[in-house]
């Protein structure tokens, strides 16, 4: 999933300031997953803000929703009935549900809620680890199901560098090291000569090196 | 003879090769660097200059090696993937050879964070195997990374690679080395050797797989100025195996008869080292130390160095 963490209340602040009426919108994917903008969050920022802007001694209007899933159109209609209503918009969703919202409506300030961190995936409960920086030639079979571009803090991706200690990366003790993992895992499955293959330099264009990426499925698109 | 390296020459000749290092200042003297080099003229076969070590921001490696060759002295030019992605480095390759330097270093570097720039990007396009099968291919072939053809002149780089017997997993650093040396390596420079036995075990496991054979291994000696530096490299330098025996014995002498005892444990080292088959020769890194090299080198027996 993408996760998210919600920015700090001041921040969100500055950016409503000039504003009444505000459209406070969370997404019902992957960050009510990590708990950074769903219904839940929404309910909470909108009472945040409501109290800040008491004690500052001026008003404001929070309208909550949150959509299915605010990267695509289909939802974002729900919201044209609401839209005039509002002077500006706050999404609580990753940064796709936010720049779809401002495509959608050009006229309206749209202001980010949240940071978007990392697609990753839940470790045990409330801790979120980053698995796939999205490079787009997917190596995974190559490495035994761990992600050296993502995991490892160097982006090595023929072994690990002499700074390896104890299962543990030398930019922090609370990093794994991708390559231990990684070989560990290699030697349980039997496909230690598989370390011995040379990975040949990455090809970073699918990764976002040849510009902003797209997928055009022919059979589906109209 | 692939190269004109002086080092390949040295090694081919089948001396004990020794090299040392030179960190560029944190400003622009070239009086600074060609004071330390000087340290090392006839006294060493190669200088190591190093490439923005520890992520701190230096001047640069390759006008580093420029100006220790002005001085007739052999640069070895350090190159990490940290800072720069395949284009520079490249760029970087062609403009060192086309100035007289010819041996060089392919390391991925240390983490930013270590540095005075947490903040910014690790480049990493390539990693540091990467690197080495890209010098090789610009030499042997006359290509660029990407296929293209060099015109001209092609640069004809020493290449060598660096390798932490003393780094986990342990059963892993044997086949790191050989496939470094399946990229392209043709000398290995290691790890500070605190870690004898260690080291030992690694070098049994090199001699197995015959690497010894296909590439040069020139052993990372590191003099100890006191026992708070030993403490240091002990506890905070990611990679370094430094046993606590030798820390104590470093604090068993007085304050100032402690750089005499890590002189002393460094000819130790070396003595003992030049007993294991497979070693090559030495590259002492004596950090902030440099004017101890020629006496470590002429104590050791290593001087004169051969005319190669």
């Amino acid at each position: 999933m993408i996760t998210a963490e919600r920015k700090p209340l001041e921040e969100i602040l500055a950016y409503i300031k000039p504003f009444k009426r505000i459209l406070l919108l969370g997404c019902n994917e992957c960050v009510t997953v990590c708990a950074a903008g769903g219904r839940k969050e929404v309910g909470v920022l909108a009472s945040g803000l409501q109290m800040s802007r008491l004690k500052d001694g001026s008003s404001i209007d929070i309208r909550e929703h949150t959509l299915e899933r605010q990267c695509d159109p289909e939802y974002v209609e729900e919201l044209v009935p609401m839209i005039d209503s509002a002077d500006a918009v706050l999404s609580m969703a990753c940064g796709c549900g936010v720049q779809q919202l401002a495509m959608r409506f050009r006229d309206k300030p749209v202001f980010p809620a949240v940071n978007t961190k990392f697609m990753g995936g839940s470790d045990r409960h409330g801790v979120w680890t980053e698995r796939c920086q999205g490079c787009g030639d997917c190596l995974l079979g190559l490495t035994g199901g761990i992600c050296p571009i993502a995991k490892c803090a160097k982006h090595l991706m023929n072994g690990p560098c002499g700074g390896s200690a104890g299962g543990v990366c030398e930019i922090g003790d609370d990093v794994d090291c991708a390559w231990h993992l990684i070989w560990e895992r290699l030697k349980a499955l039997g496909l230690t000569d598989q370390y011995m293959e040379i990975m040949p330099a990455k090809d970073w264009r699918p990764a976002g090196g040849g510009g902003p990426r797209k997928i055009i499925r022919e059979d589906l698109a109209e | 003879m692939k190269t004109e390296s002086k080092l390949e020459k040295v090694l081919a000749a089948g001396h004990l090769a020794v090299t040392s290092e030179c960190g560029p200042p944190r400003g622009a003297s070239a009086e600074t660097v060609i004071e330390k080099a000087k340290y090392l003229d006839g006294v060493v076969d190669a200088v190591n200059i190093t490439d923005n070590q520890t992520a701190m921001v230096r001047m640069s490696s390759f006008a580093g090696s420029v100006l220790v060759r002005q001085q007739g002295m052999n640069p070895l030019l350090q190159m990490v993937t940290r800072d720069r992605n395949r284009l520079a480095m490249q760029a970087d390759i062609l403009g060192a050879y086309a100035l007289g330097i010819n041996t060089m270093l392919c390391l991925s570097g240390d983490h930013t964070r270590f540095g005075d720039h947490p903040m910014a990007a690790n480049v990493h396009d390539i990693d540091s195997i990467q690197l080495i099968q890209m010098v090789k291919k610009m030499r042997d072939e006359a290509k660029f990374q990407g296929g293209a053809d060099i015109k001209g002149v092609v640069p004809k780089m020493f290449i060598g690679a660096a390798a932490n017997p003393f780094a986990d997993p342990f059963e892993l650093r044997v086949m790191r080395l050989a496939k470094k040396i399946a990229a392209g390596a043709d000398f290995i420079q290691t790890q500070c050797i605190f870690n004898i036995d260690k080291f030992e075990k690694w070098m049994e496991g090199v001699r197995g797989m015959g690497l010894h054979k296909k590439c040069y291994i020139l052993a990372g000696i590191t003099p100890m100025k006191s026992v708070g530096a030993a403490r240091y490299m002990k506890n905070r330098v990611p990679g370094m195996d430094v046993p606590q025996e030798l820390v104590d014995r470093m604090g068993s002498v007085d304050k100032e008869k402690q750089p005499e005892e890590g002189i002393d444990i460094c000819l130790e080292t070396i003595e003992r080292l030049k007993q294991v088959e497979g070693v090559a020769g030495f590259h002492i890194m004596a950090i902030d130390w440099e004017e101890k090299v020629a006496e470590i080198v002429k104590r050791a027996n290593l001087y004169p160095r051969p005319q190669a």
